[in-house]
């Protein structure tokens, strides 16, 4: 079973709590996104993410493993919510368990953070003034470094 | 002629107008497919975009084949 997941509705971190659930653990660290109601100075409503699932399910899943690989850790899953979301919903949860909690704290600081540098998942915000834009992806051709195109 | 299909995304998809599509090419590779669809739909400015083939990341140098499924993936806001 993959350790990373979509969720195309709602979700509560209770819900997948039990997958990390191990009797070696002595520590659990989580980490929980959500929508705020700002961003780079704007007033934001609310949101969608779209995702590329059937590699964004890979490339978490693969996060996941290299988080076991660097810290000894018991159990660790990621879920992503897709879809439209409201201000203060949760858009994403990590959730790690461990021996010891430096391990915990540690792998789930690098599963987010790998998460959102790597997995293909696409954030609209949708502003106050009305208007909306995917973030990250407002590059003018003058930002787009040599070669980040084909040839 | 080899038949690709692509599915677009995001920015990329908005701009295409259209999720998925299958295309008749000559292409040899990502890197040569992207340059035909950006000839003919004229991408907007996104900045470093990447490429999957069958659901795997790929090189923009990698070989197309008959079938495969091509996704271009413009940056990742994920979080």
């Amino acid at each position: 079973m993959s350790h990373f997941a979509f969720s195309r509705g709602p979700f509560t971190p209770e819900r997948y709590r039990d997958l990390v659930l191990d009797p070696v653990a002595g520590g659990y660290a989580s980490f929980e996104g959500w929508v705020r109601n700002h961003n780079d100075g704007r007033g934001v409503l609310r949101l969608e993410y779209e995702g590329y699932e059937a590699l964004g399910i890979k490339e978490g899943d693969r996060i996941v493993a290299e988080a076991f690989a660097r810290f000894p850790i018991a159990r660790a899953h990621c879920v992503h919510r897709l879809g439209l979301l409201e201000i203060g919903d949760l858009a994403v949860w990590v959730g790690v368990t461990a021996a010891h909690r430096d391990a915990a704290f540690g792998a789930c600081r690098y599963i987010i953070d790998e998460v959102k540098m790597r997995v293909p998942i696409w954030k609209k915000e949708h502003y106050a003034e009305g208007d909306s834009g995917w973030i990250n992806c407002e590059a003018t051709s003058a930002d787009a470094p040599a070669g980040s195109v084909p040839p | 002629m080899i038949v690709i299909r692509i599915e677009y995304f995001a920015v990329l998809r908005e701009h295409v107008g259209r999720a998925q599509e299958d295309l008749s090419t000559t292409a040899a590779t990502v890197g040569e497919l992207y340059a035909e669809l950006d000839e003919r739909y004229a991408f907007p400015p996104v900045g470093r975009v990447k490429v999957a083939v069958n659901d795997e990341f790929r090189d923009w140098t990698a070989p197309l084949q008959d079938g495969d499924f091509v996704v271009f993936i413009p940056p990742v806001a994920g979080g």
